[in-house]
């Protein structure tokens, strides 16, 4: 590959299991920069001690296999190689992994459910987590992570040829809690695969979620909801590699945020490739300011490298609540407070309805419902 | 018997450091329970303004004067607190609102206004009945709010608003504007229901005479340059449709 084909947003990029080969993020480097590292416990320098621990529990209907495996299995890191140096950490301090598969044609309508809960958030704890959907599975995985913890993990996600996987990541988290995660789909031969992250609780979370296609007709679709409070630090990186022709990537992320220091920032790269001919995507992040003292960075990057391509944009706004909204819900006799909530639900339901599973969709507007109580 | 009262009321727009502008000039308006009273007058007369006045949104600000429903002291409401004590502005321009339901901001609206929720069965039986008779799909209910609608389309959609609040007194900035014949037909015919009990009053804001041979107004008020400079029955309305508003505005500026 030239220089010129080479995708400018990549040229730092490095991927590698060895944890060695990652220099320790000094917060100056693109990557960290958003991040505060002195909040991440020593995740990212080595200073952690990994004696913690987050409980895997796993509820699955029985067409599904759920394996608790050591760190020799052959299927793990398979899909993804660490690109960074905390994924790189947890990969190597990892001591068990959960494996779940979903076998060829199996079609499974009850959801996965992957419950991760932490106990104590003074030491570290690592995990990895591998979702396998055999060619023509269809299945929906729900990855619960509760309590208080400490926790860096990869989560790979390898959806088969014609497969479609629905995953939704709730990050429920106690308010001490740190997170760090790298959540990676490799995507089949027209392959789909539908990612929704609700980021609601934690002192620190950082989520990166990532596509790669190994074929065309690929369909990735990635969508995110968060609601920062005070003092919250909510990240999510989002890199949709396009590499092979006719795939398509939707990316769309919306947040909240209310009172001092809480912080939001999103990443959105999207890069398609010389080869990526006829790729179409779109991504777009919108957040909600509700009141003084917050922050949001929101970076969308789009990276072309081919004249071919059937549709590619992204867009990202900030800003306060509408005056005109809220003015109309209150000449209706509607009061500020709850014309405040209609709209802050409006602004994040459109995404939350997007949840095909109706009970875990009502979780989630559950809990969006008690931030807005807050 | 509701009694909307508004007098010598001034209002301006802007900040009230630099940008400031009066618009409002001194207005005086009395109306009563079984009373439809029509405000006409050219543009940038201030028409809007005194319906955005009334309904207590933030850009305008009331510089003096006084504004009473009932005898209540309007200017001190908030703006929901005045919608709850009955009075109603059905919007020029109505907002579109993404991702609140048509059917989840009625049911909001008509249970702060009533002070308790409806009946959920109750309340859907009703909403039918008042799509049925402003011929809006049914459909609309589940659809955002104003999002997507036509003109026609939003205009409806604010008189069912109307007719389910059942306000003391109603504002209707320019409701007519934008609809062809027939639609216009339909939201007149709601404004006469609202008005047929004889217990609501009726501030109809426009600037053609078109929709007043829909709605028959008792009254007929011409606006210029932030006041009204004339007031007279339904025959000044014809007047204004064969002469037009020029002698008005230069009364208006002359004032």
């Amino acid at each position: 590959m030239g220089l010129d084909s080479r995708p400018v947003s990549m040229l730092d990029e490095r991927a590698s299991y060895e944890v060695a080969d990652f220099e320790v993020p000094t917060g100056r480097e693109e990557e960290w920069r958003f991040t505060p590292l002195r909040r991440l416990r020593g995740l990212h320098n080595g200073t952690a001690e990994a004696t913690g621990k987050v409980l895997v529990e796993v509820e699955a209907p029985a067409e599904v296999t759920v394996e608790t495996v050591g760190r020799d299995d052959a299927r793990l890191g398979k899909a993804y190689v660490p690109a960074d140096r905390v994924s790189a950490q947890a990969w190597a301090s990892f001591t068990d992994a959960t494996v779940v598969t979903v076998p060829k044609e199996a079609e499974v309508a009850a959801p996965t459910v992957i419950r991760l809960r932490g106990e104590d958030s003074s030491a570290a704890a690592y995990g990895h987590t591998t979702i396998i959907l055999e060619p023509f599975a269809r299945a929906t995985v729900v990855l619960a992570h509760r309590g208080s913890a400490t926790y860096a993990d990869n989560v790979e996600f390898v959806v088969g040829d014609g497969a479609a996987l629905s995953v939704i990541s709730l990050q429920d988290w106690a308010d001490d809690a740190v997170h760090v995660s790298h959540q990676h789909a490799r995507l089949g031969r027209d392959a789909t695969f539908h990612s929704h992250n609700v980021s609601l609780g934690g002192d620190l979370v950082r989520i990166s979620p990532s596509v790669a296609y190994d074929g065309p007709g690929g369909d990735a679709e990635l969508y995110g909801v968060y609601f920062a409070d005070g003092g919250q630090h909510l990240e999510h990186r989002l890199l949709v590699d396009h590499s092979v022709p006719n795939c398509r990537s939707r990316v769309d992320y919306r947040g909240a945020l209310q009172d001092a220091d809480a912080h939001a920032v999103w990443i959105g790269d999207v890069i398609i490739r010389v080869e990526a001919e006829g790729t179409d995507t779109y991504e777009l992040n919108r957040n909600l300011v509700l009141t003084d003292g917050t922050r949001v960075d929101s970076v969308p990057n789009l990276e072309i490298l081919t004249g071919e391509v059937a549709g590619a944009g992204h867009a990202s706004a900030s800003g306060r609540l509408d005056d005109e909204h809220l003015f109309y819900l209150q000449a209706r006799g509607i009061p500020f407070d709850e014309a405040r909530r209609m709209v802050v639900r409006g602004f994040l339901g459109q995404l939350i309805e997007r949840i095909e599973v109706p009970e875990v969709r009502a979780k989630v507007a559950e809990a969006i419902e008690a931030e807005l109580e807050r | 018997m509701a009694t909307l009262e508004i007098r010598d009321l001034h209002v301006s727009v802007g900040d009230g450091a630099d940008g400031t502008k009066e618009i409002l000039r001194g207005v005086d308006l009395t109306v009563k329970a079984g009373e439809t009273h029509a405000i006409m007058g050219p543009n940038g007369s201030g028409k809007s303004t005194l319906a955005y006045a009334i309904a207590g949104h933030p850009k305008y600000t009331v510089t003096s004067g006084s504004v009473t429903l009932d005898g209540e002291d309007v200017l001190e409401m908030s703006v929901d607190e005045r919608a709850r004590a009955g009075l109603f502005l059905a919007m020029q321009y109505p907002v579109e609102v993404p991702g609140v339901s048509v059917s989840n901001f009625l049911r909001s609206a008509v249970t702060a206004v009533r002070g308790e929720a409806p009946k959920l069965r109750e309340f859907a039986k009703e909403m039918k009945g008042a799509m049925d008779a402003l011929s809006i799909d049914p459909a609309f209910a589940q659809r955002s709010l104003n999002e997507g609608f036509s003109g026609g389309e939003k205009k409806r959609h604010e008189i069912l608003q109307l007719e389910l609040l059942k306000p003391k007194v109603a504002v209707l900035d320019e409701t007519d504007s934008g609809l062809d014949v027939d639609a216009l037909k339909v939201v007149s015919e709601g404004v006469n229901r609202f008005s047929a009990t004889g217990d609501t009053g009726v501030l109809l804001i426009t600037h053609y005479t078109r929709i007043l041979r829909y709605v028959k107004p008792d009254f007929v008020h011409v606006f210029a340059g932030g006041r009204v400079v004339a007031q007279g029955g339904p025959e000044l309305a014809e007047e204004l449709e064969n002469e037009g508003y020029e002698k008005y505005v230069k009364a208006g500026a002359s004032a």
